[in-house]
């Protein structure tokens, strides 16, 4: 389905430029145009053709629907809105205090906030062209359970202490102007808008990412991830998390990469553990909800999501590998 | 005169929100009156969750995404 990008970048980086397959510059410059070409592509026809339905989905619509639900309903609701709802990281905050003050659980609330930056559906159908359907979905699978089981955790180490005293008092007001839209000329805009404002804000990491994913294909050689990343490493995996907690990338822009490990043959537990650590724990992120969680619930919340994908990793490689 | 107010903890959309309406006001020509809410509490009385929003004689007019120019200038004229 997608030759036509292999098809360009054939053409760009051999005839155009002149460059030499099998060399690493040869190589490089090709996975450089390819994806380029392949995931702007995809970003914005998926961002726009969510953009259409999604209109109607707001985080105060989300909180309507989630309250007051049992937990049995409001967990797996949480992580599915989350995964398809895309904020702002300044709305975090607003966002969950608003859950909260709406009397959802703290740990539902954080369910939506793991899934969230995580699961993304330009991300899954942009892994599914790179990487195909089975990786993808198996990351939709593990940040589903990732998000349901973190929030259970924080609910059941009763770390409502650790939010920040204010957040409790809040009162929310009621009555904002539902912009209803409805006709399909207002959807259009919507999404276009959804478009200009996501790949704006996005692009950057996705370039970033896929210039690193460039040098990892080109450059580095098939031997030195056999030696470190193997299957049998046991320390890869934890070290893939660790690695990715400190950096932070937009979920599509990690892709690149994660298509340039797997070639390398890097287990597919292994990089997805990457993925998601560098998708759902970031420094912004932590910095921003610092104003409404005390340090050692950001702590707690990152340790549990060190674990959980450590745990993924592991479980993937075990079974799939 | 009219009097904008625009909720948002001071991210880069809020503060182009705020820089839109100004703009738009100057080249309709209009008077107005531009206050950059940044208090949670007070951003969450008026029920906004996603910031920026847009507040016109204390009624919610948008929230959740920077306006066109084209809307802010209907409100501007309104």
């Amino acid at each position: 389905m997608f030759e036509v990008f292999t098809r360009l970048a054939d053409w760009a980086a051999y005839s155009l430029l002149g460059l030499t397959p099998d060399t690493p510059m040869g190589e490089s410059v090709h996975f450089f145009i390819e994806d380029i070409t392949k995931i702007f592509f995809l970003l914005v026809l998926i961002v726009f053709a969510i953009g259409l339905f999604r209109s109607m989905l707001t985080p105060e619509r989300v909180r309507k629907v989630v309250a007051g639900r049992s937990r049995a309903v409001s967990y797996p609701m949480a992580v599915g809105l989350g995964a398809v709802t895309p904020f702002c990281s300044c709305s975090s905050v607003p966002l969950f205090i608003g859950f909260l003050e709406a009397g959802i659980p703290l740990g539902v609330t954080m369910s939506f906030l793991i899934a969230s930056p995580m699961i993304n559906e330009v991300a899954v159908v942009v892994l599914a062209a790179a990487v195909g359907w089975k990786v993808a979905l198996l990351y939709v699978a593990a940040g589903l359970t990732v998000g349901i089981v973190g929030g259970l955790a924080i609910e059941f180490l009763k770390l409502e202490k650790w939010v920040e005293g204010y957040v409790w008092k809040i009162r929310m007001g009621e009555g904002v102007a539902e912009e209803p839209v409805t006709s399909m000329k207002q959807r259009i805009d919507y999404a276009w808008g959804q478009v200009k404002e996501i790949v704006g804000r996005i692009w950057i990491y996705v370039f970033v990412g896929i210039a690193i994913g460039a040098v990892l294909h080109g450059f580095i050689p098939q031997e030195f991830f056999v030696k470190y990343a193997s299957v049998d490493n046991l320390l890869a995996v934890p070290t893939a998390v660790l690695i990715g907690i400190p950096l932070y990338s937009n979920a599509t822009g990690v892709i690149p990469i994660v298509e340039a490990l797997m070639a390398k043959g890097v287990p597919i537990g292994t990089v997805l553990a990457l993925m998601m650590s560098v998708a759902a724990i970031s420094l912004p992120e932590m910095i921003i909800l610092r104003k409404v969680l005390k340090p050692p619930l950001i702590a707690t919340f990152t340790g549990i999501l060190f674990v959980a994908f450590i745990g993924v990793g592991y479980l993937f490689n075990a079974v799939l590998v | 005169m009219k009097h904008f107010k625009v909720l948002g903890s001071g991210c880069k959309k809020c503060a182009t929100t705020a820089d839109l309406i100004a703009d738009q006001a100057k080249a309709l020509g209009v008077e107005v009156e531009i206050e950059k809410v940044t208090d949670m509490g007070a951003i969450m009385g008026y029920g906004v969750m996603s910031t920026p929003g847009v507040v016109v004689d204390e009624k919610v007019i948008h929230a959740g995404s920077v306006p066109t120019a084209t809307v802010v200038q209907g409100w501007i004229s309104a």
